[in-house]
């Protein structure tokens, strides 16, 4: 009713409070549970057919870990809300680059191990400074808001945040709808999809640009929700099968309802907010068994 | 004769930082089947994976129709070589169908995906192996030989005209591995230069015009089958005593190795 008076500019008789809410406090919190679904889902989508492992999630270049030490640092230096958004996301991109570079260099092993696991470092050293940080933080005013914010959650997200996290998800989602097809032939492996004809370093240089701006973008106005990039694309997988060019919008659609569904029933379930990194594990293991047990064999 | 396709010239390969193997030299023209022969460790793969460029050469260079191909981009070097790398299950439950629309990758823009026209040189490929009928079945449920018949139409469905078989009938049964080799005759009349590597040297003698020997990463012996796989050159490269028997069947002479193990043991 509110939004149809909005749209026709017919005046609707409620509350201007009814207004505020609706465009100001509940608006904004579903488009934001859209976005950060559909991005983590698309990420962790693409990660899992570039690194040919299905237990993969977006996490895995320490995208998130990186971020999680900005906002811990943003808050531990009593920075505001702006800054220690900018702050996750320039570390979430800093971190990936760090791995990726050090993966570069060394270039006798192979390319995807060496990824994969000097993501396992770089994120655990960096889980060690966000510890740090909380230890020595002050346990009345800033330890509760780092571990909201670790724990994920969009009860304060603006429509400003939205708007700000909008452009980074669409310059990450392009590049992975355009090179939808390359992608399937990168699960093949290194060695098959270069003699198949993909340039598979730059390839891969591309796709974790692409997932690390999305994953960085939307965890800078959510805090870490775990989860959603591993178990989505499993869901979307198990719905429309192992095409990227298909399993990419399943995903994403999926993502995007599955977030808002799970926001939703954290905001509503009990009377205090409950935090939707929990939540999302709540609901997440169990199906994430029910899709293992159902689907017929392997990682379909 | 034909035109050469394929010349390799004092080839050094291996691993970056360390030589496998060096001073291979060897050329080949169109529609000829080359097999080649070495025991476990002897390099093969290393070398297979040098000529498609997935090491580069420490040494030497790979000549396509006269060009060399060290600057070629993936996509021009997967429009002539084809890739029919040993079976293994894959990750992702794709189907067969799936599996062999992949092998037009190059043909398709970086952008892009399949068209139609793809899809039915897929189709075919799946029909000239015979297996149209699995094309729904999803790739890592196949059996091994299956799978391998996926990979071989896949390498045709690319349309190269060198085609690269690293063991093609390694832990294939009896009847997949007379069916595979029997592909490799077929693929070489439609004029592509095919060249295998099997553990068998029988095989050698069922589809190959030429064996190359690799001894410890060196081309021991290389010419017409007859002449290379003799008693002498298989007691020199594997150690083990064979008698080369040659039988004549409706007027077709067929060559088969029959080692013996008494001679070994004693």
């Amino acid at each position: 009713m509110v939004l149809w008076s909005k749209l026709t500019g017919v005046p609707h008789g409620l509350p201007p409070s009814v207004d505020t809410v609706v465009f100001n406090v509940r608006g904004p919190r579903i488009a934001a549970a859209i976005l950060v679904g559909a991005a983590l889902a698309a990420a962790g989508a693409a990660y899992q057919g570039l690194f040919r492992n299905p237990l993969v999630s977006p996490d895995i270049l320490g995208v998130s870990t990186g971020a999680a030490l900005g906002a811990v640092g943003g808050i531990y230096l009593s920075l505001g809300v702006v800054a220690i958004q900018t702050l996750a996301f320039v570390a979430g991109l800093g971190a990936v680059a760090v791995v990726y570079t050090i993966a570069s260099a060394l270039r006798r092993h192979d390319p995807v191990l060496v990824l994969v696991l000097a993501g396992i470092v770089i994120g655990t050293l960096l889980g060690s400074c966000v510890s740090l940080l909380k230890y020595l933080a002050d346990p009345y005013n800033q330890l509760p808001a780092i571990t909201f914010w670790l724990l994920g959650s969009l009860a304060s997200v603006t429509l400003g945040d939205v708007r700000a996290t909008v452009p980074s998800v669409l310059l990450g989602l392009v590049p992975l709808v355009l090179l939808r097809w390359r992608m399937n032939v990168m699960t093949l492996g290194d060695d098959e999809a270069r003699a198949l004809g993909v340039d598979t370093h730059r390839l891969r240089l591309a796709v974790v640009a692409a997932a690390t701006l999305m994953t960085a973008a939307v965890v800078s106005i959510s805090g870490v929700v775990g989860w959603i990039g591993l178990l989505v694309p499993h869901l979307a997988r198990f719905l429309v099968g192992p095409d990227f060019r298909r399993l990419l919008p399943a995903s994403i659609l999926l993502g995007a309802g599955y977030l808002l569904g799970v926001d939703t029933l954290a905001r509503t379930a009990a009377r205090i907010e409950i935090p939707l990194g929990v939540l999302t594990a709540f609901i997440g293991a169990p199906f994430f068994i029910w899709i293992l047990a159902a689907s017929r064999r392997g990682w379909s | 004769m034909s035109a050469e396709r394929l010349r390799v010239e004092r080839l050094a390969f291996g691993y970056p930082g360390r030589v496998v193997g060096r001073d291979v030299s060897f050329a080949m023209v169109a529609g000829e089947v080359l097999c080649l022969l070495g025991p476990n460790g002897s390099g093969k793969t290393t070398l297979f994976r040098t000529l498609l460029r997935l090491l580069e050469p420490h040494d030497g260079a790979v000549l396509v129709d006269g060009a060399s191909i060290a600057d070629w981009p993936r996509r021009r070097l997967a429009r002539v070589f084809g890739y029919v790398p040993q079976a293994q299950t894959g990750t992702f439950p794709f189907t067969a169908r799936e599996m062999v629309l992949m092998g037009r990758t190059a043909h398709v823009g970086l952008f892009a995906s399949p068209s139609a026209g793809d899809l039915r040189h897929a189709e075919a490929a799946l029909d000239a192996l015979g297996i149209a009928h699995l094309a729904d079945r999803p790739y890592p449920e196949m059996s091994g030989g299956e799978r391998q018949l996926a990979l071989v139409a896949r390498a045709l469905a690319q349309e190269p005209s060198i085609l690269v078989m690293d063991e093609p009938t390694a832990s294939l049964d009896f009847g997949n591995q007379v069916r595979v080799l029997a592909h490799v005759l077929a693929l070489a009349r439609r004029g592509i230069a095919v060249v295998l590597s099997t553990h068998d040297p029988d095989q050698a003698f069922l589809c190959a015009d030429r064996v190359a020997l690799l001894h410890d990463g060196r081309l021991a012996h290389l010419g017409a089958t007859a002449d290379v796989v003799t008693p002498a050159t298989l007691r020199e490269t594997y150690g083990v005593d064979v008698d080369v028997v040659t039988l004549t069947r409706e007027g077709r002479t067929v060559r088969v190795c029959v080692p013996s193990l008494q001679r070994r043991l004693a």
